[in-house]
């Protein structure tokens, strides 16, 4: 299913020239049928741009050559057979060009052209077949790569305890860049290859404390994400104000925040819920109410939580 | 179901990613607490609200939601759609209350969390 959105993607983001068939086999409108017959077995082609001191003038297909067969008109001229209401396509233009003029016109390839309209390549649906293909297969591939030298470098790297730490600076107040930490530890964790479900649940716990940060604190915090074989511990800390009743704090629904946080969907009071319930382990401090520290772990092979 | 099957048939606007609505709808979640669509929505769920912040883009993707149903003529800022289309989360707008389009997506068979 993604795949076919990333084609539909691919047809904007990639250029006729990156697809289009640069080496072009031209014929002159002098040639004559039964050469351009053999120029099209020569090189296994179906048709080609007619090109008269340069210019382009026309483009001939295997149909004309049929029909010349049947008609016994092999020594007639390429000039006097071509299709001369010529459609050319710009070499600079999206790929969704082309395929434009493929389910429009129906032929079977379009000259392309520079924007002086000199003549550069061809382009057949199979050109954009295989173009699409190769850049599909090559960006498979690097995400392959990523997640397997990701996944990998526990393995690489030796050392009695490894740990990866990301750490992420989260300001208080910007709503716009809120929940962008939470997103990087996510990928993160996939790429080093966690599954799915260790992911949402680093995810949700990651981006709770995160919206803790940002919503409550005065000065903002720092949330790291410590990866280490067996467990992902992520921790929040801030320099206040601090939490006055942690218990209190800890209480389904109990919320301090005001009116115009709860406008935007925040302040449900769930926040911390929603973290112990991710978490395999979870500690919350706020001692002399100056700073807090949050700590939350999860381990990679328990089942202890669903 | 397809997002942009129940598109068509509820007639939503869609405001961002147009190139997403290719995705099976898994299941329908429906609130304007973030929190609590953190602990319940599930993955490939459409999520109605009237929340349309910057903050609930960034809510779906974590969630992996097949895209968001804004209700009640709400528009999405600018802000909003850029993020969007960044993270590929299709938004949805109509003029229907919650409710009724939640109604509609279960008398389509689109089912609730739990």
């Amino acid at each position: 299913m993604s795949e076919v959105t990333r084609l539909q993607e691919l047809v904007y983001e990639l250029k006729i020239e990156e697809v289009m068939t640069k080496d072009v086999i031209t014929v002159t409108p002098q040639t004559s049928m039964a050469e351009f017959r053999e120029i099209l077995r020569e090189h296994r082609i179906s048709g080609t741009p007619v090109l008269e001191r340069g210019e382009l003038v026309g483009v001939i297909s295997i149909e004309a050559l049929i029909k010349a067969l049947a008609k016994g008109e092999m020594e007639a001229t390429v000039g006097e057979k071509m299709t001369r209401d010529l459609i050319t396509i710009r070499a600079d233009e999206p790929l969704v060009q082309a395929v434009k003029a493929f389910a429009r016109y129906g032929f079977g390839r379009f000259p392309i052209v520079d924007k002086q309209g000199k003549l550069v390549g061809i382009i057949t649906q199979g050109d954009i077949v295989r173009g699409l293909l190769k850049r599909l297969e090559t960006e498979y591939h690097e995400e392959e790569i990523r997640r397997y030298r990701a996944s990998h470098i526990f393995e690489d790297i030796v050392s009695d305890r490894t740990s990866i730490f990301l750490r992420y600076y989260v300001t208080a107040r910007d709503f716009e860049r809120a929940g962008e930490a939470s997103s990087k530890i996510k990928r993160a964790l996939s790429r080093l290859g966690a599954s799915p479900q260790i992911a949402r649940r680093a995810a949700i716990a990651a981006y709770e404390a995160e919206m803790n940060i940002v919503l409550h604190t005065t000065e903002g915090g720092e949330l790291v994400a410590e990866i280490q074989p067996g467990r992902i511990t992520i921790r929040a800390v801030d320099t206040g104000p601090g939490i006055p009743d942690v218990e209190q704090a800890m209480t389904p629904g109990f919320s301090t925040a005001p009116e115009w946080i709860r406008e935007m969907g925040f302040g449900a009071g769930m926040g911390l819920t929603n973290i112990q319930r991710c978490a395999d382990e979870m500690r919350l401090e706020s001692p002399s109410s100056k700073w807090t520290s949050l700590e939350v772990v999860i381990y990679l092979n328990g089942e202890k939580k669903k | 179901m397809t997002l942009d099957e129940l598109r068509h048939q509820l007639s939503l606007d869609v405001q961002a990613a147009p190139d997403k609505l290719n995705v099976e709808v898994t299941g329908g979640y429906a609130s304007d607490l973030i929190s609590c669509v953190m602990a319940k929505a599930q993955p490939g769920n459409v999520w109605i609200t009237v929340l349309c912040r910057p903050n609930i883009v960034a809510v779906a993707s974590l969630l992996n939601l097949a895209g968001i149903i804004i209700t009640e003529g709400m528009i999405p800022d600018a802000t909003t759609v850029e993020k969007a289309n960044e993270e590929r989360i299709p938004l949805l707008t109509t003029d229907m209350t919650i409710f009724t389009v939640a109604g509609k997506l279960f008398a389509l068979g689109v089912p609730g969390v739990g």
